[in-house]
């Protein structure tokens, strides 16, 4: 919560004694209020004003930094309940659980780098891995962080132990960037207090219930321990959404620092037994049930204020789906994301080449040109500039328009480099044909496919008709 | 420190909306955000209905042919085989009419309805093509041919709620109202409604759905304003149920069809195709939808339980 000059002002000596170099003490509190001035620059303002100020103007959901040095990730900072209000800050993190005592740790660690897909021009990935000490030895950690570090040194780490005397030889050991420590409770609050501080590393910290982790947040901020991350141990669906709903609230509304932190959620822990009710395709492995519903979870967390969701299984399907909400949920509610008007080479495209037009939001473009791609025919790509909007709803708002199409054509210059005059409209739009036509003279207008996913054969058979 | 929850005070409730005849079913009725157990009264828990076509539908891709296709060219049956799927409610849509489709005349498909709603118990809900005219031919022929079975009927739309309100009316149906994601059009619509008569308690508000990746977060957050805007800025013509009519975009989507061969990095279908309904479905329940559409029976499935495992928290 931001705090405001005349909030400021109330808290000055209010003598105008101008020390600070300004005319009065109220013109003083407006330049701080604007980051301009510094509190300090006042010299008769107690300890603990300085306190009530620092703690007023810092953010009400804390923020931090961990991972590698190649891969970092900011997380928390959020200041709005409901994304129309203002875009959501930080994405949220997708970790991947690997138990100290798994065999397969090099396939695992293959799974998370060859997680990566790319959706309407962003790489997205399973971001960091959620290590778990299960073997409840110190040897073996480690020697699953050396598994890591020497298969993948780039993936950012959060530690899943609770046994302090692991966690501190863990920490001396990795040397791979800022990690989560992740384990404290109230059994062993001091110590793993102790070690985040030493190692100036995030700490997660449980407990069950909202109100016994104000408990221990406000405990560990007493020792100065303020890069937390929480989880109230929720067992249901239920119970998840109340939580992060609590606290989302609570630090946003009520400026109720103990809980202004972000908080992070395991979704298989929330899934009872019951899962076998789902049904499952008969070719593949068992967890499959358990799998489908853990996605459901993990997308209850994503859409309700968890900032990192650790996975207990990731297979392809399950990635997309989550990404693509990600990305959706984490998206411009003001700014549609687009694309630059241009006319874009697909291939190698000559003289004889389609030419294809669509608009510029980044959705439309990435789909189309993607599909282009899959045909294997070279072809030019047309993309007007109509403020991000999709085919249908730019044709709505009067943004794709015959006339604008056909100036957009006739400017672009695309006419010396083409052999002929045939323009391919999306199959949305084929009532612009007849316009188009009249508008642009000389070009005769082809009405393309519905969906982008026919565009392969739409364009393989537009180009046989041509030979 | 004392920790009390903050919460929200609420200006109202949604109605709760009551249909069928030989069998009933309710959903809405709830008195705080979606899910918000901690701070209002949920009576009734968000409906799922079926999805079935009046003609054998010619999009369907594989993952629902595969369900469907032995029972897909005669509805009744269709109906049926969704009862014994455990299908509380049936959404007809009357695909057949569109001018595109088969362009079958008003009581062609009224015909239809009646012979699905003398055979099966279910609670119907009978939605037209999406074709603003000819939506306004069918749909009053068919709400008459359904007249006192106290069905839902869908959708109007500002370009032809006149005619459809007026025989929903008629016909003591409930209706779904459609505008285009947008809180103020949908605010619009309602008020036009209510004008010509019909009772605003027994309005769906259909802001628009749209499948995950195509539009998603558009519709999730103008479900979001609607409830806020309904339950606590006092806005009573926006205090209205929701429904998402999930499968009708979801199955449109590539990522329900191409299969795994074609793009390796999206994993198997059958899964990716049943999360990718079932995701939009849960998400939308958490904007605010209470009815909800949609065809995969195992999507079905995982939206059930979790709108039960969401339910856990509801004390009586
Ligand atoms: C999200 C959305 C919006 C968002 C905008 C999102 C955006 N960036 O465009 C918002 C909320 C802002 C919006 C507003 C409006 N919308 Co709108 N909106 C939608 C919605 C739900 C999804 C659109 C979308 O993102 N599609 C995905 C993209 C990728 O699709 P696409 O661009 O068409 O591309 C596909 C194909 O066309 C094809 N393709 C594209 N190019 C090419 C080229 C070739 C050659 C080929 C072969 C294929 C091809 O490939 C893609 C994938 O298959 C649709 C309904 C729906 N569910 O589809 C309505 C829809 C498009 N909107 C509609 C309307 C009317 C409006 C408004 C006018 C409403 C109003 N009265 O205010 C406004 C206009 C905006 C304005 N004034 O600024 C109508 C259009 C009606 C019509 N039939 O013309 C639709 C269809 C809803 C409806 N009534 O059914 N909308
Ligand atoms: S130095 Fe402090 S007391 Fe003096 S005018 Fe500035 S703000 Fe006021």
């Amino acid at each position: 919560m931001a705090i405001t000059g005349i909030e400021i002002f109330k808290l000055l000596p209010k003598t105008n004694c101008k020390k600070c170099g300004f005319p009065t003490c109220l013109a003083f509190a407006m330049k701080v209020a604007q980051g301009q001035a510094k509190i300090d620059d006042c010299p008769d303002v107690g300890e603990e004003v300085k306190a009530k100020l620092k703690e007023a103007s810092t953010p009400p959901i804390r923020g931090f930094e961990f991972g590698t040095d190649t891969e970092k990730i900011k997380i928390g900072e959020e200041t709005v309940l409901f994304r129309h209000e203002k875009k959501f800050n930080n994405p949220v993190v997708l970790a991947f659980e690997i138990k100290d005592t798994d065999e397969n740790i090099e396939d695992k660690i293959n799974q998370v780098i060859q997680s990566q897909i790319e959706r309407v021009g962003q790489i997205l990935k399973v971001d960091a891995v959620y290590l778990r000490n299960s073997s409840g030895s110190a040897e073996v950690f480690k020697n699953a962080i050396k598994t890591l570090a020497e298969k993948s040194p780039q993936i950012p780490l959060i530690f899943g132990i609770e046994n302090p005397e692991i966690a501190l030889s863990a920490c001396e050991y990795y040397r791979g960037g800022r990690p989560i420590l992740y384990g404290a409770k109230e059994e062993n609050l001091p110590e793993m207090a102790e070690i985040a501080e030493k190692f100036n590393i995030p700490l997660g910290v449980s407990a069950k219930g909202v109100e016994k982790i104000i408990s221990l947040t406000e405990s560990l901020k007493s020792k100065g321990v303020e890069d937390l991350i929480v989880n109230t141990e929720p067992s249901t669906a239920g119970k998840l959404l109340k939580d992060n709903t609590v606290i989302r609230r609570s630090a946003l509304k009520k400026g109720i620092k103990a809980l202004g932190y972000p908080i992070i959620t395991f979704a298989s822990s929330i899934i009872n037994d019951n899962y076998s009710v789902i049904p499952r395709s008969t070719s593949d492995e068992e967890s499959t049930e358990k799998s489908l519903y853990e996605t459901i979870i993990a997308s209850l967390a994503i859409l309700k204020y968890s900032s990192i969701v650790v996975l207990e299984s990731i297979p392809k399907w399950k990635n997309l789906v989550l990404f693509t909400l990600k990305q959706n949920i984490y998206s411009d509610p003001q700014v549609p994301m687009q694309v630059k008007q241009d006319i874009y080479k697909v291939g190698e495209p000559d003289e004889n080449s389609p030419i294809i037009i669509t608009t510029n939001f980044a959705l439309t473009y990435f789909l189309v040109r993607g599909e282009i791609e899959n045909s294997k025919v070279p072809a030019w790509l047309a993309i007007m500039d109509c403020d991000g909007l999709s085919v249908l709803t730019a044709w709505a708002a009067g943004k794709f328009s015959a006339s604008k199409i056909a100036q957009f054509i006739k400017e672009s210059g695309i006419e010396q480099k083409l052999a002929h005059r045939e323009l391919i409209i999306p199959g949305y739009v084929a009532m612009l044909k007849g316009a188009i036509e009249d508008k642009l003279s000389g070009w005769k207008v082809i009405v393309g496919t519905k969906e982008a996913s026919a565009i392969p054969a739409f364009l393989k058979s537009y180009m046989r008709s041509k030979n | 420190m004392d920790f009390v929850i903050p919460k929200e005070t609420y200006t109202g409730s949604i109605p709760e909306i009551e249909f069928g005849k030989a069998k009933t079913v309710r959903f809405a009725g709830e008195s705080a955000l979606p899910m918000h157990f901690f701070e209002g009264a949920f009576p009734n828990k968000p409906l799922i209905a079926f999805e079935i076509q009046d003609a054998q539908p010619d999009d369907y891709p594989e993952e629902l042919s595969k369900v469907y296709s032995s029972v897909w060219d005669d509805p009744v049956r269709w109906a049926k085989f969704c009862a014994s799927l455990g299908a509380e409610a049936i959404a007809l849509r009357l695909m057949s009419s569109h001018p595109d489709s088969k362009d079958s005349k008003p009581n062609e498909v009224a015909d239809i309805v009646k012979k699905v709603l003398s055979e099966i118990e279910l609670p119907l809900i009978i939605l037209g093509s999406n074709h603003t005219e000819k939506d306004a031919e069918v749909l009053p022929v068919v709400a008459d041919a359904s007249r006192g079975y106290n069905c839902i009927i869908g959708k109007a739309q500002e370009g032809n709620y006149k005619t459809i309100a007026a025989s929903a009316m008629a016909g003591g149906h409930s209706l779904i109202a459609m505008s285009e994601l947008d809180v103020n059009l949908a605010k619009q619509l309602n008020i036009l409604i209510t004008q010509t008569g019909f009772p605003k308690e027994k309005i769906v508000i259909d802001p628009m759905c749209s499948a995950l990746g195509y539009g998603f977060e558009y519709t999730y957050s103008v479900m979001e304003r609607i409830r806020i805007a309904g339950l606590l800025q006092g806005d009573e013509m926006l205090r209205s149920p929701m429904v998402a009519d999930v499968g009708f975009y979801v199955w449109k989507t590539k990522e329900v069809q191409a299969t795994q061969s074609d793009i390796p990095e999206w994993g198997s279908l059958y899964e990716r195709a049943v999360i990718w309904e079932a995701t939009t479905a849960c998400s939308f329940l958490l904007s605010g939808a209470e009815l909800l559409i949609m065809r995969h029976p195992g999507a079905i499935k995982i939206t059930k339980k979790f709108i039960d495992d969401l339910y856990s928290e509801r004390t009586e």
